[in-house]
């Protein structure tokens, strides 16, 4: 895919705190903050864990699978460059349910989604930015 | 608890009025301090909610500091952030500050100006990130919303309704009552934004903007200003307040997804009184979109959880003229305009006061509710005739 050919998005901007979640899927991987002492995944990124308020915390592989917990079919033209439909949910990490990441999910109709279906990681890159995006496991 | 509203005032609200926010919260202020039969010299308080921000633009008027110049007001104590209970949080910590002898009259505002920062651009002209250049970069909490295109609390609510829809069955013509009661109500005040009949066929094909939520469930961008004075005494008294939460701070992490932060604010408030929600007469509950009213019915013990959508299914029971349960009589913020919360609180105020006009609640109701907030934000007051 050529830059030209992508969407318009708003990226972030990368911090020491954020880098490993932002550039994780240059090596494929989804990468969340984990801390070291009781294990719990911590996102959004912060220097303390809020299960044991450790603080010798760092970066982890997740498995990249996860559950469609809620979705909308987006309609609304935000951003000149970013057409609608495009399908925003929240996804359940396999790895600790509790915990969510708001995203898109690609790799299939709009109308395809549901809440309950079994999602999987993909990246595309941006700049320098690989965002991580969820398709339905079936298709990856 | 010890305190009351003395007065309210309302400036003129608009969809674009092209004014200055400030003039509009002064027109405001002035007419709430001659509500409650007082002098700019009696005000030694001051409060507001979220205090001056430059974006988004329209978002926030004036903040404490140019208010209290302008009026070259003599304070004793005030407050004004966002990191506060909801947009009327502002006025609970007036209340507790008139309760505490801080202040004896706490003059508390929020202007908007978002129709005009809009001007004729549309929603993307103060979206954050757009036309700024391809340079800008999303910090903060927007960091994990905006690279999805998912820039607005209409993404985010719309999928908390999503899952509702999907938990209880809840349905778009259910969740249709909101806007279309809203907007008989606001064919009776003069102040509304959009007053022409509305029927679900109009909402039922008019465009989505974020499934299940169509353009009908979300409020209207607009100019206004809302004031309202916090004293010990006065025609209406706060009976109680509400300010819990007890999930995850977060749009996106709150553990569930059927609720909001109104779930604990709303269950909260009737531990602090002898009242229960039987004895209310008028709720004006927050309407930035459609489904939050239908949470915070549910939150504030209205209805169970989950029947929110069969308890305003037709509209009977939450009518302005009849209904059990008389709702939004203004037109909420989706029919009278975004006035972001205070709106509701100016609305049951007048309501009790017994001079809301051609759209006043028959049987001269004595016990309201006012709520505002969605996703982590919620504060709500109950309020009862003086």
């Amino acid at each position: 895919m050529t830059e030209a050919a992508q969407p318009f998005r708003v990226l972030p901007r990368l911090t020491d705190d954020n880098r490993h979640f932002w550039t994780g899927g240059a090596d494929g991987e989804l990468r969340v903050l984990r801390c070291q002492t009781c294990r719990y995944w911590i996102h959004p990124p912060v220097a303390v864990c809020a299960n044991c308020l450790g603080r010798d915390l760092a970066p982890e592989v997740t498995s990249g699978r996860g559950t469609v917990a809620t979705f909308t079919i987006n309609h609304q033209p935000w951003y000149p460059g970013l057409d609608p439909p495009y399908v925003i949910a929240m996804v359940e990490l396999e790895d600790q349910p509790s915990t969510r990441l708001t995203t898109n999910i690609v790799g299939c109709g709009v109308d395809d989604v549901y809440i309950g279906m079994p999602v999987r990681a993909v990246f595309e890159q941006y700049d320098d930015v690989w965002i991580p995006f969820f398709a339905p496991e079936a298709a990856t | 608890m010890r305190a009351a509203i003395s007065g309210v005032g309302q400036s003129d609200i608009g969809r674009r009025l092209f004014r200055d926010p400030l003039e509009l919260t002064i027109d405001a202020c002035l007419e709430a301090i001659a509500d409650a039969g007082l002098d700019r010299s009696d005000i030694d308080g001051l409060s507001t909610y979220p205090g001056a921000m430059a974006i988004p633009p329209g978002f926030s008027g004036p903040g404490i500091t140019e208010v209290h110049d302008v009026l070259r007001l003599n304070l004793r104590w005030f407050n004004g952030g966002m990191e506060a209970p909801g947009q009327l949080g502002s006025v609970i910590l007036a209340c507790l500050a008139v309760e505490a002898g801080l202040a004896n009259h706490v003059l508390c505002f929020r202007t908007v100006w978002e129709g005009t920062a809009q001007a004729d651009q549309g929603r993307s002209a103060v979206m954050p990130g757009s036309g700024r250049g391809g340079g800008y970069r999303a910090d903060g909490f927007m960091q994990w919303f905006l690279p999805y295109g998912a820039p607005s609390a209409a993404n985010w609510i719309s999928m908390y309704a999503q899952r509702h829809f999907h938990e209880f069955g809840t349905t778009r013509e259910q969740l249709a009552q909101i806007a279309l009661n809203g907007r008989r109500n606001a064919a009776l005040n003069p102040k509304a934004v959009y007053r022409d009949p509305m029927t679900l066929d109009d909402y039922m094909n008019v465009r989505m903007i974020s499934s299940p939520l169509c353009l009908y469930d979300c409020d209207v961008p607009s100019d206004g200003s809302t004031a309202v004075i916090v004293s010990r005494d006065g025609p209406v008294n706060v009976e109680a307040v509400s300010t819990a939460i007890r999930g995850r701070p977060s749009w996106d992490q709150w553990d569930d997804l059927t609720t909001m932060a109104l779930r604990d604010a709303g269950a909260d408030l009737w531990t602090r009184t002898s009242l229960t929600p039987a004895d209310v007469d008028v709720v004006e509950l927050y309407d930035g979109f459609s489904f939050i009213t239908l949470a915070w019915l549910e939150a504030l013990g209205f209805c169970g959880k989950g029947e929110g959508g069969a308890f305003i299914e037709g509209g009977t029971n939450i009518a302005r003229d009849g209904g059990v349960l008389p709702l939004n009589t203004h037109g909420g913020q989706l029919s009278a305009g975004r006035l972001h919360g205070y709106g509701f609180l100016h609305e049951a105020v007048v309501q009790l006061r017994g001079v809301a006009g051609d759209r006043q609640v028959p049987g001269n109701p004595e016990v309201a509710v006012a709520a505002a907030g969605g996703g982590p934000l919620a504060g709500c007051l109950l309020l009862t005739r003086g």
